[in-house]
């Protein structure tokens, strides 16, 4: 008897403490505003989220090398404003003249706090620090990374609800974009120079959720109102030994259905020039939300402090 | 790459085990519908969410252009329908009035979100 009151008592301080708790929402909302979480645009929330697979094919490298990789990316609040990020890929790569190279790429985590989210703006802003360990995958056989890179980054996610409504077809529109720095913990590798980098990249996106169900009622049925039709950027500029102003990049046009419990996207890669690749590539994601999965595990912060 | 995929089935048959989960409730539809223009006072405006509601920590206010509530105070999740939540209206006069809930759904994620229709064809 008392152990049911302790849990309905429990349940209800929860409720009490998700109800009072507005700036402390997962899964990318807003106010209005739901930001799914992009495949090449770092997500400006922090999540218990886990993206399985992600599967790549890059445009073909300079040297006609095709890479494929496939891997997963695991987010988890520790707290209900502190998260950390997980994920590798295993890398397949097969060069003209060479035979086929397998293995894993190297190890990548985060570690990220959410700033601010602001409702009536759909605004939210994230500081992190990222790292790629070095020496963990495969470096010989994929040219996985001998030498571990530091990422102070910040991330920032603006929708346009809040335009006014003499603009009702503009309002669907949300911005993401990040901005980081790699610091390289080894200055050259086998004679090939680490550079600084200056990464940016971000992403457009029109949110049929949006307009179906906060701007006026078009008559989209489901699957069609959880559309998100998006474009992703990336580029990626070397800030000093001798690979100055080199800038790499990717256009990813793509698009992205959200539901309840997951998420599917599907994205082109186009590279931005030829040091980039050439010809065009793909990408797929199956992305879950272990917040709505797993409301009362693995899905909620461990703590709530 | 076979030890992988097996991994990969392993975790999609975890998940789908968490098939009676419960989630984020979002707007379904409405009426009056979302951004529409309807002839006649509606009597009350009712929406219905993809998920049940906890009624105790679910609201519904109704506001005109000025801010002023015009709904009779009365928003309530429906006792027969779990996802629907409605509140009736005070006699509404041409013009623009803004939709706004805030809903807890039964395993206690909440959402928000507001929306506006029109009277009168103004």
């Amino acid at each position: 008897m008392h152990r049911t009151l302790f849990w309905r008592a429990s349940a209800l301080a929860s409720v009490v403490f998700a109800w009072a708790n507005s700036d402390a929402l997962a899964h990318g909302f807003a106010g209005n505003r739901f930001f799914p979480a992009t495949i090449l645009t770092d997500d400006p929330f922090v999540a218990d989220e886990i993206s399985l697979p992600t599967v790549t094919l890059d445009p073909t490298a300079d040297d006609g090398t095709r890479e494929f990789d496939i891997g997963p990316d695991l987010s988890k609040r520790i707290t209900p404003n502190l998260g950390i990020t997980l994920g590798t890929d295993w890398v397949h790569l097969k060069s003209p003249g060479s035979p086929v190279q397998t293995g894993f790429d190297g190890l990548d985590t985060g570690l990220q706090y959410q700033l601010f989210i602001n409702g009536p703006h759909e605004a939210m802003g994230l500081v992190g620090l990222n790292v790629n360990w070095g020496n963990v995958g495969n470096v010989r056989a994929v040219g996985a990374p001998d030498f571990t890179t530091l990422s102070p980054t910040i991330a920032f996610g603006k929708g346009f609800g809040d335009l006014p409504d003499s603009l009702p077809w503009l309002r669907p529109f949300a911005v993401t974009g990040n901005l980081s720095v790699d610091f390289p913990t080894k200055a050259e590798s086998d004679g090939m120079p680490n550079p600084n980098n200056f990464n940016y990249g971000f992403a457009v996106e029109y949110s049929l959720e949006y307009l179906q169900h906060y701007v006026r009622d078009v008559g989209l049925k489901a699957p069609f109102d959880r559309l998100i039709p998006l474009v992703e950027f990336a580029l990626t500029t070397p800030l000093n030994r001798g690979q100055g102003g080199m800038t790499t990049g990717t256009v990813q046009p793509g698009i992205i259905w959200a539901g309840q419990y997951f998420q599917v996207g599907a994205e082109m890669i186009i590279p931005t020039n030829n040091q980039s690749g050439h010809g065009i590539g793909g990408v797929f994601q199956l992305h879950f939300y272990l917040d709505d999965l797993f409301p009362n595990g693995i899905g909620k912060p461990m703590s709530e402090w | 790459m076979r030890r992988l995929a097996t991994a990969l089935l392993a975790a999609a048959a975890l998940f789908g085990a968490a098939h009676g989960a419960l989630a984020h409730a979002f707007l379904d539809h409405a009426s009056p519908a979302v951004g529409s223009t309807v002839p006649m006072p509606p009597p009350n405006v009712r929406l219905w969410f993809t998920q049940e509601l906890e009624p105790a920590f679910s609201t519904l206010t109704v506001t005109d252009k000025a801010g002023n509530r015009v709904d009779r105070g009365d928003g309530t999740v429906d006792a027969k329908d779990p996802t629907e939540l409605h509140a009736g209206l005070k006699s509404l006069p041409p013009g623009t009035y803004k939709v706004a809930w805030r809903v807890v759904s039964v395993d206690s994620h909440r959402t928000e979100g507001d929306f506006t229709f029109t009277v009168g064809g103004r």
